[in-house]
């Protein structure tokens, strides 16, 4: 690079210099250009004559060539010299502007663990993180990047999340937490049992997912690559005959004048600054996004989500916590202590967070010998058979279903009912909390051009409402099944001009995710069936951070818009001043190199997005 | 079979959108992406033709670009 500026200086000095020398000294104004042109073009010289070597005829640095040249032997002398002057300086705020697009890409994809602490036989030995086995103890020092997925066997500290999720706090982790590949460790020593290989560890899903981002092109980028690949042929043929046609045809018009406006043309119909400002636009906004957790996966996504008009939630564990706590037992003829131990007995082989709270709210170890059956009713609860005694657990539907009479709960929350051997045995009620930054959502998500918000959850209609109610959405679906969503989902896509958003967890609406147009995964941070499904992935659990993708999202189209407009009416322009001989050769290279570093640096602007706000 | 391949001084836009297309025609070769910003490519192609792939696709690089250096990650 340094050369370059040395290179372009000196080059630059000669040409003031030629430009003082009076034209009565003509012979030494001459050999000034000359040297001027040299010393400034040569580089361009070699890489053009390096191209044509290759087969490769009509790149960037033949046709500055042919242009400079052009210009040299019509006598133009001071246009030559600019020519290949201007390609130079251009050229170097170009290379200045890609690296550091480059850098503020590799900066976010800084989350990379070098090596990892493997322990084993009582002393440490430094490895690569793809040596190191399940199973495998490692250790992480204060300051070090945990390398990859585990729990913490020994040892309590803080760990910055903030490259995975965007988010500053530091998260506390002790004894038996589990722990993300990616996160970096800030105060204690942490000894971590590896649960994952390297390769299916956090850290290198998402860069995997990042990387392979530009493999989903989006309309406008495959739009402006079809239309570089017509452009040049296009503008050289013109330019052809516009050093040709008019001096054959026109009285008075001489070749050396039209063979001039030509050279213009040769100049402006390089298609780089097209090709490279809408995807640079959308990298920039990829780059952006993943800053804040947000990790997108490739330009389409981003084009949908601007253009999006409806918004589909899940509700638990998207704009709920989904941490559920049990906040009433009203047990039936059975103590409520034994009603809570059935519960959490007949729900142990389920995942889901209701059960969940139910084991948590047990406390005790559940004893799997008790256990002799046990099946997950998707939809409607759990049928297990416990010390022999049939068990089930679940919502109204599933009583409705086993026709058992019982007492419906009108209470908010979560109802789980419970029966034994086909007699209602009572309810426990488990309630969920809104997410905090939940309840600015939507207003904001209307502000930004979503016209209608929904939400779909299997949870009963009064549970439903309350939240609804609460964040201002404005319809709701309630007490589906799992399968239901998928249908609910196209039934609002139908409706749909503008795209459609959904937005869940990625645990259980893995289909539901894949059907809409853009399917958002929330607190994915770990998941990796939801980085798998969704197209667009918020590492953390904030729903707030879907207002900021979508606002992303439309910033990044405006500049992608604006670069595309611009830099094909600039170059249009140009070209038809350069034809009617208004402007000379000077403001064609303006034309190219000039518009690729202003679309350079409109990109930016998408790389930064945040930051503004 | 997926394959990734590093380019080293990618340096024109156009270019990697004419190495991508290029590649992208090859026999075998189902689908390619050439990222310009991270000078990567990313291909996805029939292993059993991938030894004469992957010399074609050294030959349409250095056609294109000379000055690239071709990294197999």
């Amino acid at each position: 690079m340094k050369k370059d500026i040395a290179f372009i200086v000196s080059g630059a000095v000669l040409f003031i210099a030629a430009m003082f020398v009076p034209d009565s000294m003509n012979i030494l104004k001459f050999i000034l250009f000359l040297t001027a042109f040299i010393v400034s073009g040569a580089e361009v010289l070699i890489n053009a004559v390096k191209g044509v070597v290759h087969g490769n005829v009509f790149n960037e640095n033949t046709l500055m060539v042919v242009a400079a040249i052009g210009a040299f032997f019509i006598k133009e002398y001071p246009e030559a010299v600019f020519v290949v002057l201007f390609y130079r300086v251009g050229e170097l705020f170009e290379n200045y502007a890609v690296r550091k697009s480059r850098k503020s890409i590799s900066d976010v994809m800084n989350i990379c663990p070098e090596y990892a602490n493997l322990v084993k036989d009582g002393s440490t030995q430094r490895v690569e993180p793809d040596e190191v086995n399940i199973g495998d103890i490692i250790s992480v020092a204060a300051g070090e990047k945990i390398p990859l997925d585990g729990v913490v066997v020994s040892g309590s500290s803080f760990v910055d999340t903030s490259a995975l999720t965007g988010e500053s706090v530091p998260r506390e982790v002790k004894e038996n937490d589990e722990i993300l590949s990616g996160c970096i460790n800030k105060n204690g020593v942490l000894t971590i049992k590896v649960t994952k290989s390297f390769d299916d560890s956090t850290v290198s899903r998402i860069l995997e997912l990042v990387e392979t981002a530009s493999a989903k092109k989006s309309k406008s980028e495959k739009f402006i690559t079809k239309f570089a690949k017509y452009y040049t042929p296009t503008v050289l043929a013109l330019a052809l005959m516009l050093a040709v046609l008019p001096p054959l045809l026109i009285d008075g018009a001489t070749f050396s004048d039209y063979i001039y406006r030509a050279l213009s043309f040769l100049v402006v119909s390089c298609p780089c600054a097209l090709v490279i400002s809408v995807p640079l636009a959308f990298f920039g906004g990829i780059g952006g996004a993943a800053k804040q957790g947000i990790l997108i996966k490739g330009g389409t996504y981003l084009e949908m989500l601007a253009s999006a008009d409806k918004v589909v939630f899940d509700k638990t564990g998207t704009l709920t916590k989904g941490v559920f706590a049990v906040k009433k037992i009203n047990s039936v003829g059975i103590s409520d202590g034994e009603l809570l131990e059935l519960a959490a007995y007949a729900e142990n082989i389920s995942s889901h967070p209701i059960a969940q709270s139910l084991r948590d709210a047990y406390k005790k170890q559940i004893d799997l010998t008790r256990i002799s059956e046990s099946e997950e009713l998707a939809g409607h609860g759990v049928s297990a058979v416990i010390d022999g005694k049939k068990v089930l657990a679940g919502n109204s539907k599933l009583m409705e279903k086993a026709n058992i009479p019982f007492n419906k709960e009108e209470e908010n929350g979560t109802t789980v009912y419970i029966a034994v051997d086909n007699s209602f045995k009572g309810s426990i009620i488990i309630s969920d909390e809104i997410k905090q930054d939940a309840e600015s959502l939507i207003p904001a998500l209307k502000k930004s051009g979503i016209a209608q918000a929904y939400m779909l959850t299997g949870d009963s209609k009064e549970s439903a409402r309350s939240v609804a109610s609460r964040l201002k959405i404005d319809t709701v679906y309630s007490e589906l099944l799992p399968g239901d969503k998928v249908s609910k989902l196209e039934k609002i896509m139908s409706h749909s001009k503008g795209k459609t958003v959904y937005v869940g967890d990625g645990i259980n609406d893995a289909p539901v995710l894949a059907r809409a147009d853009v399917g958002v995964a929330m607190g994915a941070l770990g998941s990796d069936a939801a980085i798998e499904a969704a197209d667009i992935v918020i590492m953390n659990d904030e729903p707030s951070k879907l207002a900021m993708s979508i606002g992303i999202a439309k910033k990044t189209m405006n500049i992608a818009k604006e670069n595309i407009i611009f830099s094909i009416a600039i170059k249009i322009i140009i070209l038809i001043l350069c034809s009617l001989n208004i402007v000379g050769i000077g403001v064609a290279v303006f034309g190219d190199v000039g518009v690729m570093v202003l679309a350079v640096l409109n990109s930016f602007r998408a790389l930064n997005s945040i930051k503004e706000k | 079979m997926v394959k990734k391949v590093k380019l080293h001084d990618l340096c024109c836009a156009n270019c990697a959108a004419k190495i991508e297309d290029k590649i992208s025609k090859l026999d075998g070769v189902e689908s390619v992406t050439v990222n310009f910003l991270t000078e990567k490519m990313i291909m996805n192609a029939d292993e059993s033709k991938m030894e004469d792939i992957l010399s074609r696709i050294e030959k349409i690089v250095h056609k294109i670009e000379p000055d690239v250096e071709i990294e197999y990650i």
